[in-house]
């Protein structure tokens, strides 16, 4: 970061404030031990795009099984689709460590506001409301997590799709996508997309979108999961994998545009 | 057998001539005032019951729980000053949730009985603190099948197959012992619980009462939850009919 090159590199006090910060544990400034400065935060162990649209019945969520290690795709069963509660599915694209914090600090939540028993519980809008404070906050404090969240969800007929980013973007839309999905579904989305289709047109949809995503995005895979949230409940699909087809023409002499490129 | 304790009364920190801990047994008067409190841990589940006395018609049906969840896999039911019940039960939600926190499973109730008793019992060691004016009855479902305990204000806790506390506790814990409850499920629990609190309600010393029901059982997918309203209608129904028979009794052979 060009500030900390200022002072001609006498800032270890400055480095002192941005320390590591844990999720549980006290978030101050000042630490007993000073540790070694991290600035920025980097991903380790990522997840791809997912993606969200809304249906007659709710709201489906799709994305794929891959954890990256970088360029590695080094596992491949990471699921990033989690149900939160009963009326609520949590999908995440980026840092799978970071998601697997939030799931925890959501379940918290969830038993929390289960041991009430006041007759309410929480909803789709409210968890994405919380959501939206933890990541604002934690990017606030220069800590983010590292992750694009997309929450779908239906309480009392009312449905509600929105993604919360890792900066504290949020927004609620009729169909999300994170990372590249943002650049490769949303288009098609936008194309064919329409109020009330039925759970057939909504899954055909999705697979159409993953295997884009499959065919272009490099970390992607073709394992897929499928994310179904109902006033009857959440299901959540086993992996499955999509049939594809390399022998398209838009495959054949893909450098045709750009020689040299692969 | 009360007896006063003069001079050896006065702080939590002072023992009497006969060995005895004033403090803590006039806090537990505190609880041998209020409403009775039953638990019972059936063949595949534990049952807890309150007889809630309802001081004025003022109040919303329902409100001023007793019965409070402590996680998902267990519950407790409180008797004697509520306010005190209340920082009970917030100190277990906490060792709960903090034990999942660390190990990652769900904390065994004899752990969270531990733990809860340990934090009672401190407040009797300081003058400064005064011990709780409650006692709390705990039933849950871990891996070693259901359970129940009691903690008590003086912070002994012991691990019962039925347990009374209360008003009523000596009747009541006479007809739990009459219960076989090696072979009795949680259905049929609570049926007896809500005889037993129905049979030890003084009608002349208190009006009106709630009772308020929950259970962990394999029927509630080992979760602590407010047994569902029908089967509490069952049970309410089940213990008013055994009251009035049991009054017609009396009535008889009164004459």
């Amino acid at each position: 970061m060009a500030w900390a090159k200022e002072n001609g590199g006498n800032n270890k006090a400055a480095e002192l404030n941005y320390v590591d910060r844990s999720l549980d544990g006290p978030s101050h400034n000042f630490s007993l031990m000073p540790t070694p400065s991290k600035h920025t935060q980097y991903p380790y162990v990522t997840g791809s795009s997912v993606l969200g649209i809304k249906y007659k019945d709710g709201i489906l969520l799709a994305s794929d099984t891959a954890g990256c290690y970088g360029s590695t795709v080094r596992y491949k069963s990471v699921e990033r689709l989690k149900r939160i509660g009963d009326n609520t599915i949590l999908g995440a694209s980026g840092e799978i460590s970071d998601f697997q914090a939030i799931t925890n600090l959501l379940d918290e939540l969830i038993t929390e506001d289960w041991m009430w028993d006041d007759g309410n519980k929480l909803g789709p809008f409210e968890i994405h409301n919380y959501l939206n404070r933890v990541m604002y906050n934690r990017r606030n404090k220069f800590d983010p997590l590292w992750n694009s969240l997309v929450l779908g969800g239906i309480k009392k007929g009312k449905k509600y799709l929105g993604m919360v980013s890792m900066i504290g973007v949020h927004f609620q839309d009729n169909h999300v996508a994170t990372g590249f999905g943002n650049h490769l579904a949303r288009p098609i989305f936008r194309d064919e997309w329409k109020e009330d289709m039925t759970l057939e047109e909504g899954v055909k949809l999705l697979e159409k979108c993953l295997l884009v995503l499959f065919y272009r995005d490099r970390s992607a895979i073709n394992k897929f999961q499928m994310a179904n949230v109902t006033e009857g409940g959440i299901t959540i699909t086993e992996p499955f994998a999509l049939k594809v087809n390399w022998e398209l023409e838009a495959f054949r002499n893909p450098t045709k545009g750009a020689e040299g490129s692969w | 057998m009360s007896s006063i304790g003069t001079g050896y009364d006065l702080s939590v920190t002072t023992f009497s001539p006969d060995g005895r801990v004033f403090q803590i047994e006039y806090a537990n008067k505190a609880i041998d005032n209020s409403g009775t409190v039953v638990g019972i841990k059936c063949k595949d589940g534990v049952v807890l019951g309150v007889e809630k006395l309802i001081p004025s018609k003022m109040l919303l049906e329902g409100s001023n729980r007793r019965i409070h969840a402590v996680h998902k896999h267990a519950g407790m039911a409180v008797a004697g000053l509520a306010a005190d019940g209340r920082q009970i039960v917030g100190r277990a939600r906490s060792e709960a949730s903090q034990y999942l926190s660390f190990y990652g499973e769900d904390i065994p109730i004899k752990e969270l009985c531990d733990r809860v008793a340990h934090y009672v019992h401190l407040c009797t060691l300081y003058w400064w603190l005064r011990p709780f004016g409650s006692a709390a009855i705990l039933g849950g479902y871990d891996r070693d099948g259901p359970q129940l305990y009691m903690i008590e204000p003086s912070g002994v806790a012991y691990r019962y197959f039925g347990a009374a506390v209360g008003k009523g506790r000596q009747a009541a814990k006479t007809a739990i012992e009459k219960l076989k409850l090696l072979e009795m499920t949680c259905r049929e629990g609570i049926i007896a619980v809500a005889k037993i609190i129905y049979e030890v309600h003084d009608e002349a010393k208190d009006k009106a009462f709630e009772l308020e029901l929950s259970w962990v059982c394999d029927e509630s997918n080992k979760q602590h939850q407010r047994v569902p309203a029908d089967l509490l209608e069952e049970a309410k129904v089940a213990a008013k009919a055994a009251k009035d028979a049991l009054d017609e009794d009396e009535g008889m052979d009164a004459d």
